[in-house]
């Protein structure tokens, strides 16, 4: 048990600090930062999926005027840990995927680097590639872990057997596509490297940790981390993207150390983002559900199957879900992987809950329908006492209130399937899970300056209102006015945080603010004196191992399609969302409808379509791969419950930045079913799907 | 090959060289430093880019420099004096129409741009009646800036964003 904090500035409904900055443009993003005298850094990418580069020829490019550096395979310094294929670039001639990095101009132009970029000319040794994913390949195999550590395959109990006896069985094979996070800024680096003594390089780079980024570039770069510095006040959406970095980062660093002293910057185009920044993996999932005639499930399992990169390995923990969502003596989940000659595949918001909901969600659907039960109230009766995977007890689980709650705002007892006109109209709901997690690094450190308190934390600001909600965490627990509070964040100047990634950032940064707050007070009462300082470490703060700490939700979708054009609306999209307690409404319900919208685009009209002849994302921009547009939205409401939760943290909080997205798929399918009596089970749900069942 | 040309930008005459191959957004901001418009896909596809050119809404990413000689340009950070905020920006921080904050003075811009639209009374695609003034329902508002792309989706609170700042319902 944690002691809870007063709320007090926790709660209020603040608007961002970083808001007018923002709204005029002027917050710097990393390619913006104001330098002097910049050169520009474009990268050349390899035309082939799998092979060797032979040879460069980079006469053209370097005759070029204002060309100031061409880096290839043969000419770029040796790199001091090279163990990761991505990010040891040009450290070799292998290919391994197209579009892979394998050289980099720097000109005094941007328009001037793209044209030398354009002019080199490459020999390779291409060799046959392989890049389609199959549920039926003979190579696929089994991960040593899959993403964050968790196991690749459990078992308990006897799915077999259960499926075998059970008075219903369902046993169905769904599909989610592959998916590009797409954050508005593209991934971006200002570089610098002092031009005298050992080496020291500033990085402006576009990520979502300052501190993870500078470790991985110091390692490769053989670097003390003290030589390094990152810093990066704004993010410009990562989504995952930028949770670990790409190698463009450690591109536009080796591209500055050929001009010492000479800021350098590189954006990757819109196109170079599908190929270079990650992506989620598509993922094949067999379910498996077995249950008696009143819903009790006897059985559950998910047999996942998605891809990673021959070169380097990610796992998608697709499966986890499964374990936990649903109380059933028997379960079963694995992983299996096709390693590919394809871009490297990494986090995507909510990786493993949002693509890992999906199937399990439709099935219960499906299960609901064959039984002649609510849906809600299949996935009520099914409602585990404790964490079916690790037997403790949940620290709270909201589930049922969530749907309960859900189901009287959107009015889900007065549902029906209907016609209207040319539309046909249907409802449909699905759960939502994120696990609540807190990483073991962070340190905050507060100093009392000038009547005013200023704390510091390497944390970032990605949209998700880190600016604004960390100084009212630090004002409760110092217990004075958040007017009174400064937090900076975003350099590694600042103590070391933890990576935004995995809705861990409030938890973290947050609870290391906490106790460097308590600290302080500890330290100097309540009347310090300028200059006054403590720090706090998040593991100082208590941890609570005896609980299964989760944020549960219940998303309800209205979906009406054209009879006979197959067109897809959605003029309703409702959640209620159990994520403890909420530190700013405001930017809590933005987090959470912009997940539940990006959830609606994964539905809807979000697809990397794969060209297996050459290897790549055939629709790799924004004009061909769609994400949902304003006009594409209807009524989309975000709501929570009042949650106490004192197992997790100090704040009570659990993480809603990527719950929003985990089961909105799911609730569209549904609800296109209701509508339509066709259901899809191949994302995303597109006419063409429909318009062979439509009369 | 060089050009020189001048560019009025925000309210500013600004003296430049420039690429013939540079685009208005290029200028702006890896010439002149002003990086209130932003790149989000440099073709056109996704709106970060939006300024007012000659007071109407353009995609600066698909304008080349060299073709707008003596043009006005508005960024966001144009709209309103240091310290103060254009209603449409003041209406953003109201309804919270952003999150990381890298589409918004592109939607910002077009927001201008809409309003305006809607004053000279011009129909959009859903505009059922094109004989009257279109009226700024969220359907409207919503057609108008779907050019403008936002990742994080801060559609819903965008639309209320742009009918405050036009002083509709």
């Amino acid at each position: 048990m944690t002691d809870l904090l007063e709320p007090r500035a926790i709660g209020a409904d603040l608007v961002r600090r970083d808001g007018e900055a923002k709204v005029r443009g002027t917050a710097t993003y990393a390619y913006e930062t104001p330098v002097e005298h910049p050169a520009y850094a474009h990268p050349v990418q390899a035309t082939i999926a799998r092979g060797r580069v032979t040879a460069m020829d980079t006469t053209a490019a370097e005759a070029l005027d204002g060309v100031l550096a061409v880096l290839t395979p043969f000419n770029a310094e040796r790199l001091a840990e090279t163990s990761d294929f991505e990010y040891a670039v040009l450290q070799g001639q292998d290919v391994g995927f197209r579009g892979q990095l394998i050289g980099v101009v720097v000109a005094e132009t941007s328009e001037l680097a793209r044209q030398a970029a354009d002019a080199v000319e490459v020999t390779y040794d291409e060799q046959p590639h392989d890049t389609e994913l199959s549920a039926d390949r003979p190579d696929l195999y089994a991960p040593e872990q899959v993403n964050a550590g968790h196991e690749t395959d459990t078992a308990e109990g006897d799915v077999a057997a259960a499926m075998a006896t059970a008075e219903v069985t369902l046993e169905r094979t769904y599909s989610t596509a592959m998916y590009h996070n797409n954050p508005l800024e593209p991934h971006a680096t200002t570089a610098l490297w002092e031009p005298a003594g050992g080496g020291f390089l500033t990085l402006w780079d576009s990520t979502q940790g300052v501190h993870p980024d500078r470790a991985a570039v110091s390692e490769v770069f053989g670097l003390d981390q003290e030589q390094v510095r990152v810093v990066c006040p704004y993010v410009g959406g990562g989504f995952g993207s930028k949770g670990l970095p790409h190698g463009n980062v450690f591109l536009t660093a080796l591209a500055a150390r050929a001009l010492p002293g000479r800021p350098v910057k590189m954006a990757l185009t819109r196109q170079q983002m599908f190929f270079l920044a990650g992506y989620r993996t598509p993922t094949i999932q067999r379910m498996q559900l077995a249950a008696d005639h009143r819903g009790r499930l006897s059985a559950i399992a998910i047999d996942v199957v998605e891809q990673t990169s021959r070169v380097k390995e990610f796992a998608e923990q697709t499966g986890v879900p499964a374990r936990m969502m649903y109380a059933s003596p028997n379960r079963r989940t694995t992983h299996r992987l096709a390693a590919l000659d394809v871009p490297i595949p990494s986090w995507m918001r909510a990786p493993g809950e949002c693509p890992g909901m999906f199937g399990p969600e439709v099935a219960m659907d499906e299960l609901a329908e064959e039984l002649g039960i609510d849906p809600v109230e299949l996935r009520v009766r099914n409602e585990p006492e404790v964490d079916p995977e690790t037997g403790k007890p949940w620290s709270s689980r909201n589930l049922v209130r969530c749907l309960r709650e859900g189901a009287q705002r959107f009015g889900w007892s007065e549902r029906r399937a209907y016609r209207d006109g040319d539309w046909l109209v249907g409802t449909g709901v699905a759960s939502s899970v994120y696990p609540t997690m807190r990483q073991a690094t962070s340190t905050a450190a507060l100093r009392f300056e000038g009547g005013r308190y200023v704390a510091e934390i390497g944390a970032a600001d990605l949209g998700t209102g880190a600016w604004t909600i960390l100084p009212q965490i630090t004002a409760d627990a110092l217990g004075v006015d958040v007017a009174d509070v400064e937090v900076r964040i975003g350099d590694t100047r600042y103590p070391v945080a933890s990576v935004a990634g995995g809705s861990s950032g409030t938890n973290t940064w947050g609870s290391a603010l906490v106790v460097a707050a308590r600290e302080f007070r500890t330290k100097y009462g309540a009347d310090p004196r300028d200059g006054d300082e403590a720090s706090g470490d998040v593991d100082q703060a208590g941890q609570d191992d005896t609980h299964s700490p989760y944020a549960f939700g219940a998303q309800f979708v209205e979906a009406r399609v054209n009879a006979d054009t197959g067109e897809i609306r959605v003029p309703r999209l409702l959640g209620v969302f159990g994520v403890g307690r909420v530190i700013n409404p405001r930017t809590a319900r933005s987090q959470l409808i912009g997940g539940m919208t990006m959830g609606l685009s994964m539905a809807l009209h979000e697809t990397s379509a794969w060209d297996p002849r050459i290897g790549q994302v055939a629709n790799h921009d924004l004009g061909e791969y769609h994400i949902t547009v304003n006009a594409d939205v209807g009524a989309i409401e975000a709501h929570w419950i009042d949650e106490h939760d004192p197992y997790v943290n100090a704040m009570g909080s659990k993480g809603i930045g990527e719950i929003g997205i985990v089961g909105t798929a799911a609730a569209v399918v549904n609800a296109v079913h209701s509508a339509t009596g066709v259901r899809v089970r191949d994302l995303p749900v597109t006419l063409d799907k429909l318009l062979p069942a439509l009369d | 090959m060089d050009a020189e040309i001048t560019l009025q930008v925000d309210g500013e005459a600004r003296r430049l060289t420039v690429d013939t191959r540079t685009s208005l957004l290029d200028a702006l901001r890896e010439r002149l430093g002003n990086t209130s418009p932003k790149k989000g896909c440099d073709h056109g596809q996704c709106g970060a880019c939006t300024v007012l050119l000659d007071g109407e809404r353009a995609l600066s990413c698909l304008a080349l420099a060299v073709a707008h000689d003596g043009a006005a340009v508005t960024t966001a950070d144009g709209l309103a004096p240091a310290g103060e905020l254009h209603p449409v920006q003041q209406a953003f921080l109201d309804t919270d129409a952003f999150q990381c904050g890298y589409c918004t003075p592109g939607q910002v811009c077009s927001a201008v741009g809409v309003l305006d639209e809607f004053e000279r009374g011009w129909p959009s695609h859903v505009t059922e009646d094109l004989t009257g003034r279109p009226e700024m329902t969220s359907d409207e508002v919503a057609e108008r800036m779907s050019g403008n792309l936002c990742r994080c989706a801060a559609y819903v609170n965008i639309t209320p964003a742009v009918q405050q700042a036009g002083g509709a319902r």
